[in-house]
């Protein structure tokens, strides 16, 4: 019944979004890209695809820091461009996409000003879809209550504070707490706003949202093992949705090693296939002495497979029409092919051509 | 906005009851009487009301499927301008059901004329009520045929946009769907067509 009345809002842009998606890069593109000898190559592959002359008036050493500055930039007037021609409720649904760029930024500052950064070059790395009016005040802030006081209260994120008000001061692990447990209010406020949408928005949503909650708390599992967390702080920072909710979060709230990572994720068999696919657990066994070296590797291989798990999920969603979840898709994708291109752009720049082709495709 | 609508049946249910009782126990049960409504009400309104019905909701149906498919067009078009022009078979898909519910309303009121001697005879309730039912049968079929070749045709646009191989395949399905407002037309004249004019 969706469909009946969902175009008097929305049809327009749902149009444009879906033109976005058929924009973005195909493996025929990244193909080409991963053939190129210098960045000057790359710039011209780029320049026949949706990109066009976005590099046209760089100065000519080009910078990977440039191509990804350039391609976020594309990405974010993309972005305002949708969320300018929103009505509600699609418009409170695209702000909740940017109170995750927020939460972000956020703690980029805080952990910034904690190192003594300067503050004109930490604002500069921000994300600029999380960007708010009070973002350079946070440079002072000494701890939680202060920050929370003097600027987070007039923005969105406030309400997720209330959780994690208790932690006093701000040193490295605290502000890891923090970003955690504000993620973990974050993605259950966001499930709850979708839950309250018509139908195939709130399907699609909580499926991409259990994901992305799941993967969370594997990766605080995961993150924790080896550090002074204690397992009750560990257990608070799960978010209470996903498919691993509840018992597969009692069980990781209680793991002590990989494998009872992986016993808990047992039974659900596209986690599982992540541990297998990227032997987390061999490589770990392996070698014990020397984890830092095998476990960072392994756990980048991780990460590769929950991107990989993503980018098909958020390309499932656009199978449905009449729905808001090809929004949140369009960004995470076009999010993962800015990472792909800064990846290629690496690898080229460095010359590390064995490994330029581990890239996430998307289309 | 949730309690709205079992609310307002509730509250019409009650009424209906307390006025129902009301007249049982006064004594006037009598005055509800279906047969006599049918009988005293002028053939006239009844023929009337079925033309009205036909062309309006034919023309609800038109209009909402040509918005649906409008604004999948428009928005499609923005990064895809060549679907444009192909697209415009849906609005015309969408337009041919307000056209069918046009024609129905013209050969339903070419039954109708101004002087007649005795209006209630047993021919002139025949064309009153099947002037009605035939226009309801046809707005509603018009009303649900332009819904769903809109619907459809706002699929085809965007699908047309991604991959221009999808659009013909689409378009079958289109047709089919406009092909039920088709059905209505036909019901309708037979309806119509043993209906003699008022006399």
């Amino acid at each position: 019944m969706e469909a009946l009345g969902f175009n008097i809002g929305t049809g327009f842009l749902e149009g444009v979004v879906r033109g976005y998606k058929g924009a973005l890069l195909t493996q025929a593109n990244y193909h080409n890209l991963t053939q190129c000898e210098n960045l000057e190559d790359f710039r011209l592959q780029l320049s026949s695809t949706d990109y066009g002359n976005f590099l046209a008036n760089e100065p000519l050493p080009l910078s990977t820091a440039t191509i990804a500055d350039k391609a976020t930039e594309k990405l974010v007037a993309e972005f305002n461009y949708l969320r300018t021609n929103a009505v509600e409720p699609l418009a409170t649904f695209m702000d909740y996409i940017t109170y995750a760029y927020m939460i972000d930024n956020v703690i980029l500052l805080t952990l910034g000003t904690l190192h003594e950064r300067d503050t004109h070059e930490l604002l500069e790395r921000c994300h600029p879809l999380g960007v708010f009016d009070t973002m350079p005040a946070l440079c002072v802030a000494t701890n939680v209550e202060e920050l929370y006081h003097s600027v987070l209260v007039e923005t969105p994120l406030a309400p997720y504070f209330r959780d994690c008000l208790s932690a006093q001061d701000l040193d490295d692990l605290n502000i890891e707490i923090i970003r955690n447990s504000l993620y973990k209010s974050y993605l259950e406020d966001f499930h709850k706003f979708c839950q309250t949408l018509p139908s195939p928005t709130s399907e699609i949503m909580s499926k991409i949202l259990a994901f992305e909650a799941d993967r969370r708390t594997l990766n605080i599992t995961i993150n924790s093992f080896g550090t002074e967390l204690t397992k009750e702080q560990r257990a608070r920072l799960f978010p209470t949705i996903g498919r691993l909710y509840p018992e597969g979060n009692n069980a990781l709230a209680r793991a002590e090693d990989i494998e009872s990572v992986v016993a808990a994720v047992d039974h659900i068999s596209e986690y599982r296939a992540f541990f297998d696919k990227s032997n987390v657990v061999s490589a770990t066994n392996g070698n014990n002495a020397n984890n830092s070296a095998g476990g960072d590797e392994s756990g980048s291989s991780l990460e590769d497979e929950f991107f990989k798990h993503d980018v098909e999920l958020n390309k499932q969603s656009f199978l449905q029409q009449f729905q808001f979840a090809v929004f949140y898709s369009f960004i995470k994708l076009k999010e993962q092919e800015v990472r792909n291109l800064t990846w290629i752009a690496e690898c080229i720049a460095q010359d590390a051509k064995d490994r330029v082709n581990d890239y996430i495709p998307v289309f | 906005m949730g309690y709205y609508a079992p609310g307002l049946l509730v509250t019409s249910t009650s009424v209906a009851t307390a006025i129902g009782l009301y007249l049982l126990f006064t004594g006037q049960g009598e005055s509800f009487n279906v047969g006599k409504f049918l009988a005293e009400s002028s053939p006239y309104a009844w023929a009337l009301t079925g033309i009205g019905l036909c062309i309006g909701l034919s023309v609800s149906g038109a209009a909402w499927g040509i918005f649906v498919t409008g604004a999948s067009i428009l928005g499609g078009g923005v990064r895809a301008p060549r679907i444009r022009t192909k697209n415009l078979i849906s609005i015309i898909f969408c337009e041919v059901v307000a056209i069918y519910g046009v024609i129905i309303a013209i050969i339903y009121s070419s039954k109708i004329n101004g002087d007649v001697q005795d209006l209630y005879t047993s021919n002139n309730y025949y064309t009153g009520f099947a002037l009605f039912w035939g226009g309801l049968a046809v707005g509603v079929c018009n009303l649900l045929c332009g819904v769903s070749v809109g619907i459809t045709g706002s699929t085809a646009a965007l699908a047309d946009a991604a991959d221009p191989q999808l659009f013909v395949k689409i378009l079958i399905v289109e047709i089919f769907g406009s092909v039920l407002g088709l059905f209505g037309l036909i019901v309708g004249l037979l309806v119509s067509g043993k209906a003699e004019e008022f006399a």
